[in-house]
């Protein structure tokens, strides 16, 4: 009798024990309200639809998503949200940041509690080095903005530029990297124009103006993807700036593709340099939008921030399989170094050294194809890693 | 033909209130010992308790001109940022890292800014004061961004090395303990100074400043200055208010001198009530509670329930929740008492 | 003449942005110096009547001038019935009840919207012959820039000769700069100002509508342009169309050729220039004696 009572409670002890690993919390923080929420939708749904499609993978463990609304960029909430999760939900991952700001605030928590941090959208270049146990799957501004200065002088061959951007950090990070690679390329940028503030959308033709005055070989501008691109496109259009043979290029924030068909045909000729689009033609990507399409609406198209949600929760779901569902922060950081993935963006992998996305870059450029806008690939450049960290510019350099 | 003077100055109901204004009331004490209560009972809420405790201390300071001078600002965010920005600056620099020395930096810049503006802007009055307020913080905003090498722009200052309060109590990121008792600490010196300042002359004469300004100067009383030493003494609480909550979050940018965060001090305060300092307490709860728990249920629709909450307030309370409740037990008292007294509760 | 084509492109596009502003503010203005009732959900209105015209377009393809019809009559209706419902209790109320008021109201629009519609922009498709370029003479424009400003220009003349050749005008214009006189004349205040605070939303749901080419149509919308409504309304003086039209025009021209040539800290100097009339002249420029 006594060996079947305590046979019974071995066996209850076991299953609850193994119940518990079968459970992992992510803590995820967005701006679901707000001037973000748009973005926040974007990764939640590629957050929910990679858990969707791969339930397989992620078998026999059960991830659930513990969400906290960050409402803005000013840095407060994201602490309290984080320090939230981490001492009353007792996450075992955490993830999200649409925001640097928001990332650079939380950083000291994220190193303090000691948990796996996945940034899915912040591109400032050095948020990677404020936290030991930041990993980055989006994006840092120097990826798409150097490539696409060492494009714009090597294959489209110009050689005068000028630069208009949204006057803040990811602003200034891609002025920054574009002018660095376009003038080792032998190019000059001849004007760099701050366009407004990255809140209310302004109205660009006074910038634009001054640009077209300028009459260089190519126009780069960086603005937040959302609205100012939008806008950036119409005046680009209404100013006949084409017609004057300035080519408008720049970072695929500009041509989101959220916002791309309602830009309509003003937006052909816009030639871009970024690591994922819609129109990507790999396997991988065709499987997603497709699946996102049936899930989210036929009109409906992911972009690049439902990628960085996608294939951030494709690395949570690596590190819960790896390490068989008991996560422990240093173990996650190294099963991520070095970690492949095929995702709709084609390879990836995390710089074991930086901790940073490392990924391909796709030059597009923008045409009227079937009745929509669609943007051709080409040209690739392989394996791009982060030009900032690489080079150790500036915040970049190691501390 | 004169009759002889009632007996005793305090016989009078009228009187006894007036004069017994400023006796310490027996529910006084209540919202500290929530506050020790909070700290003792919910340790893991600490990081929200602090914020809501440097937001009650903001929304104080308004009250001192709003409520108190009726100078209707949409600008108090300036100060805040002044001094949430001085100790930014000196911290990141190595500078000045000691926290409560910290915090009289912080004032005196934030004063110093609310003199100079005060000064200036105190002149007009209504929309005007309105419209000038709130340009003179966008304006501090949009040079914080241009100064973006000492301010670090939009992304702000981060790590702030805030040296151990006293000497041996650390702030810790992941554990605000050390800073939640800061912040009350803090916050209780400040309310008293306040509560002290609003029953004096001084107090008093800005009341009647806000009641009646021509009469107030008919009797010579020195209108623009005390309206502006008010002024300057809000922007100096305002002042630690941002200071703190640097340094309670070891981290400072442009969202301390935006609009966002002054329009929400604004709408706290006249959601509590504003002219009766414990509006500031009961309008920060009920706000930041809603925004906090409704979101953590809601992400997407709190706003929907807080802005319902905002109507309702606005159509059915004389004076945000406190004139409500006043009202409510004034009705309940009438009702206990049978026929109403005569010549009952004077105005606060 | 380069120089000529300089300066009038500047021109047209400071005024058609400009215009955009006297649009959506005239209605604020006019309805705070009659009823001195702070409006801050105003910005709302704007959103709203916007939204309806870009879905009339989008679902059941309505003309543009057919959708901005129907936009301004649905906020016009709208803003009636929010009126009688809630903004006449407060009329003897504290001006910060008022702002209390009208701020929950733009909280419940916003998360309104968002949760009916999604918290994406709103893109219009402009008709083709509004989109593109148009010739001048003296310089290629912007076509739609200068729609806007015959647009603006068409308003402002319909609304002066509403105010200088109608009695109901008259009325408005007694009742803005003595409300009280107006009264003991008998003209029934509380049926003015309904009437006056319709025709000021639907105003500024056309301005949405129009300026969604150019301000974007999201649920933030209200808050984002709010201070620059009351930059305009201030700078204009309370209740006078004329100083809402010049300040509007100043603003706009001001903006953009600060941003032309000086983009770092452009909107830095329009607080500062706001800031300076505002000292040299508290009423703003065409207002009347400071209240």
């Amino acid at each position: 009798m006594l060996n079947r009572i305590i046979a019974i409670a071995t066996v209850l002890a076991a299953t609850t024990t193994w119940a518990h690993a079968q459970e992992v919390k992510v803590g995820v923080n967005l701006p679901y309200t707000g001037i973000g929420a748009e973005f926040a939708q974007l990764v939640d749904r590629g957050m929910d639809l990679y858990l969707k499609l791969n339930a397989d993978k992620v078998k026999p463990y059960k991830i659930t998503l513990v969400k906290r609304d960050v409402k803005d960029p000013g840095g407060a909430n994201a602490k309290i949200a984080v320090q939230e999760l981490l001492t009353q939900e007792n996450v075992d991952i955490l993830a999200g940041w649409i925001y640097s700001p928001n990332a650079i605030a939380s950083a000291p928590i994220v190193t303090a509690g000691k948990k796996l941090a996945v940034i899915m959208n912040a591109g400032t270049a050095h948020i990677t080095t404020m936290s030991p146990y930041y990993v980055r799957t989006s994006f840092s501004m120097w990826h798409a903005g150097y490539a696409m200065g060492e494009a714009a002088a090597k294959q489209l061959n110009a050689k005068t530029a000028v630069v208009g951007y949204t006057d803040f950090p990811p602003g200034k990070d891609s002025l920054a990297a574009f002018k660095r690679s376009f003038e080792a390329g032998g190019g000059k940028v001849v004007d760099e124009i701050p366009m407004g503030g990255a809140g209310a959308v302004p109205d660009f033709t006074p910038f634009f103006q001054r640009a077209k005055d300028r009459k260089p070989d190519v126009f780069f501008v960086f603005v937040p993807a959302g609205d100012h691109a939008a806008a950036v496109v119409k005046t680009y259009a209404a100013l006949g700036m084409r017609e004057a043979g300035i080519k408008l290029i720049g970072p695929g924030d500009i041509t989101q593709d959220t916002k791309l068909q309602a830009m309509g045909p003003a937006a052909v000729g816009l030639i871009t340099m970024h690591h994922y689009h819609a129109d990507l033609d790999n396997p991988e990507n065709k499987r997603f939008v497709e699946a996102w399409k049936k899930e989210y609406g036929a009109t409906s198209t992911p972009d690049f921030m439902a990628v960085g949600g996608y294939d951030g929760m494709a690395a949570i779901v690596h590190v819960v399989q790896t390490l068989k569902g008991k996560i422990d922060a240093d173990k996650a950081l190294e099963a991520l170094k070095g970690w492949k993935f095929n995702s709709p963006r084609g390879p990836i992998m995390i710089d074991p050294v930086t901790r940073d996305i490392v990924m391909n870059e796709y030059l597009s450029e923008a045409v009227m194809k079937d009745g929509r806008v669609f943007q051709k690939t080409i040209g690739k450049i392989d394996a791009v890693k982060d030009a900032c960290k690489e080079q150790k510019i500036g915040p970049c350099a190691p501390k | 033909m004169i009759s002889p003077p009632p007996s005793g100055p305090l016989d009078r109901p009228a009187a006894h209130a007036l004069a017994g204004r400023h006796w310490l009331r027996a529910w006084e004490p209540i919202p500290w010992i929530l506050a020790l209560g909070l700290f003792v009972l919910f340790p893991k809420h600490l990081a929200f308790g602090t914020e809501l405790l440097v937001t009650i201390l903001f929304a104080l300071s308004l009250d001192l001109v709003l409520g108190y001078a009726g100078i209707v600002t949409l600008g108090h965010a300036a100060f805040f940022g002044a001094g949430a920005y001085t100790v930014g600056i000196l911290a990141k620099r190595g500078l000045w890292t000691e926290p409560i020395t910290g915090l009289i930096l912080a004032a005196a810049v934030a004063a110093a800014v609310g003199l100079g503006s005060g000064v200036v802007l105190l002149r007009t009055r209504g929309l005007t004061l309105l419209m000038l307020t709130l340009c003179t913080m966008a304006l501090l905003e949009e040079a914080a961004n241009l100064a973006h090498d000492y301010t670090g722009g939009f992304d702000g200052l981060d790590s702030l090395p805030i040296a151990p309060l006293l000497g041996r109590f650390e702030f810790n990121p992941l554990y605000p303990t050390t800073q939640y008792l800061y912040v009350l600490a803090v916050l209780f010196v400040c309310f008293l100074f306040v509560r002290t300042l609003v029953y004096s002359p001084f107090g008093q004469s800005l009341t009647g400043i806000r009641e009646n300004i021509l009469r107030m100067r008919a009797v010579g009383a020195p209108v623009r200055q005390r309206l502006v030493l008010c002024y300057t003494l809000s922007a100096a609480i305002a002042g630690v208010a941002g200071g703190i909550w640097a340094q309670a979050n070891a981290y400072v940018n442009l969202g301390t001198l935006a609009l966002d965060r002054a329009a929400t001090v604004l709408i706290i305060l006249v959601l509590g009530g504003f002219g009766r300092l414990y509006g500031a307490f009961i309008g920060a709860v009920a706000y930041m509670a809603l925004s906090h728990f409704l979101s953590k249920v809601y992400p997407t629709g709190w706003q929907l329930g807080l802005g319902l909450l905002l109507v309702v307030i606005a159509l059915f309370a004389n004076n945000g929740i406190l004139g409500l409740v006043e009202t409510c037990s004034r009705a309940l008292r009438r009702r206990g008492a049978g026929a109403p007294a005569p010549g009952a509760s004077a105005g606060q | 003449m380069i120089w000529g084509v300089d300066v009038a492109s500047m021109l047209l596009g400071g005024v058609a942005a400009g215009m955009v502003l006297f649009i959506v503010s005239v209605g604020l203005s006019v309805t705070m110096g009659l009823m001195g009732f702070v409006n801050l959900a105003h910005g709302g209105f704007a959103m709203l009547g916007g939204y309806a015209i870009v879905q009339a377009m989008k679902h059941w393809g309505l003309g543009f001038v057919p959708a901005l019809v129907f936009g301004f009559v649905v906020t016009a209706l709208v803003s009636v019935v929010l009126e009688r419902l809630l903004y006449s209790r407060l009329y003897r109320a504290n001006e910060l009840d008022q702002v209390l008021l009208t701020i929950g109201l733009v909280f419940v629009m916003i998360a309104s919207v968002t949760l009916l519609l999604g918290p994406e922009n709103q893109p219009i498709r402009l008709p083709a012959a509004l989109q593109g370029q148009i010739d001048l003479g003296i310089v290629r424009y912007r076509t739609y820039s200068v729609v806007l400003i015959a647009a603006g220009l068409l308003i402002a003349a319909a609304l002066w000769l509403v105010f200088e050749r109608t009695q109901i005008g008259a009325q408005i214009r007694a009742a803005v700069d003595n409300r009280r006189m107006a009264e003991s004349l008998g003209i029934n205040i509380d049926r003015l100002f309904t009437i006056t605070f319709a025709a000021g939303s639907g105003l500024a749901a056309l301005g949405g509508g129009l300026g969604a080419e150019f301000l974007g149509l999201d649920p933030q919308y209200p808050l984002k342009y709010l201070v620059y409504f009351l930059i305009v309304v201030a700078v204009g003086g309370l209740g006078r169309v004329t100083g809402v039209f010049w300040a509007a025009l100043l603003i706009g021209v001001l903006d953009f050729v600060l941003k032309k040539y000086l983009p770092q800290g452009g909107t830095a100097f329009i607080y500062a220039f706001t800031i300076l009339l505002l000292l040299w002249r508290p009423q703003g420029l065409f207002g009347g004696a400071a209240r």
